[in-house]
């Protein structure tokens, strides 16, 4: 076999999202199914794992001294049904790519995350959830079908409702590599958002108003200042809204003659040099204060591009940067409804512990997702993200783990680099069940991350 | 797996009754460690040792291991990694010996210089392999302030000590880029049985501040940690004096 037709494969580190525990691999990019079939049948005695474009926080895409295969050289759109709204696609194609090519046919993707910078392997892998999760659910329900590479190196076709599927969905890639996956759209008539915006003074207010109204809305979600303290303790800005239809755009003008046009700000990427501390209390305070003021009150019927409502920090390319060398760390739970003192208290604590924090949201999901590890649960959920530097944190966060737990909530695992690995077992009830099909499937554990070490999932 | 903060789950200390390795271990068994390997040479201090570490949780093994005996290090530390990843080794051992009767007995300075040099290049080589071949984890070494420069009143231990130094930053670079992370530790003057009935030095310290600064120098992935931190700008003042001046201080 000539040598230019063997996988690229470097040794290298790996971080995820949040560059908190780098470790060293084996990158092999595989550009065809043979060649990804290959590498896990040669992946040797510390496994492998599959990583889309790391947008993981955690070590889930990681796999010390093993294999890591990625999935960005697997990229073709093999099939659109544009008049039944279906797209085939490898592993490897980002939402980004999808909405480049759908949108301009008048579809969008079911669901996406802050960032259109994950594969479709990895939104089955992690089941990720958007702004629509309270009626659109995770992205694995909008899968009907999908190939999976499994450990003894054969490509399985898994459709939706079967156990390998549940398992799958929200597996974060333990159980085998994803290679195509069928996803199925939903119709849009601009690339255009009518957003609603309003503040909410406190968290009391902020949960009384998502709870009355969030129904109206397809898409939801609230900007929470958790610097904020005392009676503002909690407040918050709600961004909610639908795609425009197209009389909402005004005749004559450029957006009106291109309606489903998908132009994406890009700013320059943040520099890999920050000063240490850059995110200080007083910087991220600062931050919040302003982002509070220059809200609107009240505001109803903006327009919107897609991409500035969806996803706001992937106009500055390597973000994550700005948290210096000691990286970030991102915590995410949700607790269910009737739940809501817990969602008060940690919001309290936090804000009292001074976490300078500007990225934290909070929502309220629907349904749970079928996917056994999958993290949506009916209930609130919570995200904010922290300098990693930040001392004390280890012990804070393994604290608000605690009142997770007792809540009988959870925390997501695609964002997770320091759950104590004992709670684990709590939070996911069915890791009975996905242990004891991964055993089956894959009794040498071919399929290994640093996470999965680390969990002892 | 060590987490986003850098706290290892399972533990390898080389030269299991050293107070500075309790205390880190004692310290890293609150936050995440729940194996801990202890070698040492076979001793009830040693299984002590061990009980103290159960006692908070930990699952501790004890594992017969000479510093001395070079030949032995790959059989055993081989055999403990067999058992599963090994997130952080602290190469604790180390003898202060006895400057002046090692002066006029050669043969026991001989013994300080194996102890601490040798027997580390040895077991840090292999520790450094083994850590590689499962492409994460931290060798922590502990060296001194007197691998910093060489005293009158103990340059034998501070010549071994600053040898260790010279091969752990060495290694640090070698293993730069592998997933492996070597740290090396200088703490200055720490009270512990290693040191009881000797003048106290200024800018003392304990092995509790010892752990404390593993811990932070594992969050920060630090190359270099002195504790006390204050170290770090007397001895970079200490280093630039001249012989003769340095000769007559009273450190």
């Amino acid at each position: 076999m000539p040598a230019d037709t063997a996988p690229r494969t470097t040794v290298a580190s790996v971080a995820g999202w949040g560059r908190t525990a780098p470790t060293t691999a084996r990158v092999i990019r595989p550009r065809t199914y043979q060649e990804a079939v290959a590498a896990v049948r040669d992946c040797g005695a510390r496994g492998g794992i599959a990583r889309g474009l790391g947008r993981a926080y955690g070590d889930a895409a990681q796999n010390a001294g093993g294999a890591v295969l990625d999935m960005t050289g697997l990229g073709r759109i093999h099939a659109i049904d544009v008049g039944g709204g279906t797209v085939l696609c490898d592993a490897g194609v980002s939402l980004h790519r999808l909405m480049e090519v759908l949108l301009p046919l008048g579809w969008f993707v079911p669901v996406t995350p802050g960032t259109r910078h994950v594969t479709v392997g990895g939104a089955i892998g992690a089941d990720i959830h958007g702004k629509n999760h309270h009626v659109a659910g995770s992205f694995a329900r909008h899968v009907p079908s999908l190939e999976l590479l499994t450990a003894d190196g054969g490509i399985r076709t898994v459709a939706q409702g079967t156990p390998l599927f549940d398992a799958t969905a929200g597996g974060m890639g333990l159980t085998g590599v994803i290679l195509t996956a069928t996803v199925r759209l939903q119709p849009v008539e601009t690339s255009w958002m009518l957003v609603d915006t309003e503040r909410a003074d406190d968290l009391d207010d902020l949960m009384a108003r998502l709870t009355a109204t969030d129904h109206r809305y397809p898409y939801s979600v609230a900007w929470i200042d958790l610097l904020a303290r005392g009676a503002a303790t909690g407040r918050a800005v709600l961004t909610r809204g639908d795609h425009a239809p197209l009389e909402a755009l005004r005749e004559g003008t450029r957006a009106r003659r291109g309606p489903l046009a998908f132009r994406p700000t890009r700013l320059p990427p943040a520099p890999d040099l920050v000063p240490e501390g850059l995110l200080s209390r007083r910087t991220v305070g600062l931050f919040n204060e302003l982002w509070f003021r220059t809200a609107p009150r009240a505001r109803t019927g903006h327009l919107q591009r897609l991409s500035a409502f969806f996803h706001p920090l992937d106009g500055v390319p390597h973000w994550n940067r700005i948290y210096g060398r000691g990286g970030l760390v991102q915590y995410q739970f949700v607790v269910g409804y009737g739940q809501e003192e817990t969602v008060r208290r940690i919001v309290r604590r936090v804000a009292a512990r001074r976490c300078p924090s500007f990225l934290a949201v909070l929502k309220r999901f629907g349904d749970a997702d079928p996917g056994w590890l999958s993290f949506p649960v009916p209930g609130w959920t919570l995200a904010l993200d922290i300098p990693a530097g930040l001392p004390g944190l280890a012990a804070f966060l393994d604290e608000l783990d605690e009142e997770v737990a007792a809540a009988g909530g959870r925390v997501y695992l695609a964002k997770d680099s320091r759950l104590r690995p004992d709670l684990l077992t709590a939070m996911y009830p069915r890791l009975a069940d996905f242990r004891a099909l991964r055993a089956e499937l894959d009794p040498r554990g071919v399929f290994t991350s640093d996470l999965s070490r680390r969990l002892g999932i | 797996m060590k987490d986003a903060f850098g706290l290892p789950q399972s533990l390898l200390v080389l030269g299991g009754t050293s107070e500075i390795a309790l205390a880190t271990a004692r310290r890293l068994i609150i936050r995440r460690t729940r194996t801990v390997w202890l070698a040492g040479r076979p001793s009830p201090a040693l299984e002590a040792a061990a009980d103290g570490l159960r006692a908070l949780g930990a699952d501790v093994h004890t594992v017969a291991f000479d510093a001395l005996d070079p030949e032995s290090h790959e059989t055993v530390l081989d055999k403990v990694f067999a058992e599963g990843d090994i997130d952080m080794v602290l190469l604790a051992f180390g003898i202060l010996g006895d400057q002046a009767r090692d002066e006029r007995e050669p043969v026991s300075a001989v013994r300080v210089a194996q102890t601490n040099y040798t027997g580390a290049v040895s077991a840090g080589l292999v520790a450094a392999r083994a850590l590689q071949a499962q492409g994460h984890g931290s060798l922590v070494v502990l060296s001194s302030v007197a691998a910093e420069r060489a005293r009158r009143a103990n340059f034998i231990y501070g010549s071994s000590k600053a040898g260790l130094d010279a091969f752990a930053q060495g290694l640090g670079d070698a293993l730069h880029g592998t997933g492996v992370h070597v740290m090396v530790v200088r703490p200055g003057f720490v009270r512990s049985k290693m040191t009881t009935g000797l003048e106290e030095a200024p800018l003392s310290t304990t092995p509790e501040a010892v752990a404390t600064a593993i811990e932070l120098g594992l969050r920060c992935r630090s190359e270099t940690v002195w504790v006390p931190g204050s170290l770090r700008l007397v001895m970079a003042a200490l280093r630039h004096i001249p012989r003769g001046v340095f000769r007559r201080l009273p450190v």
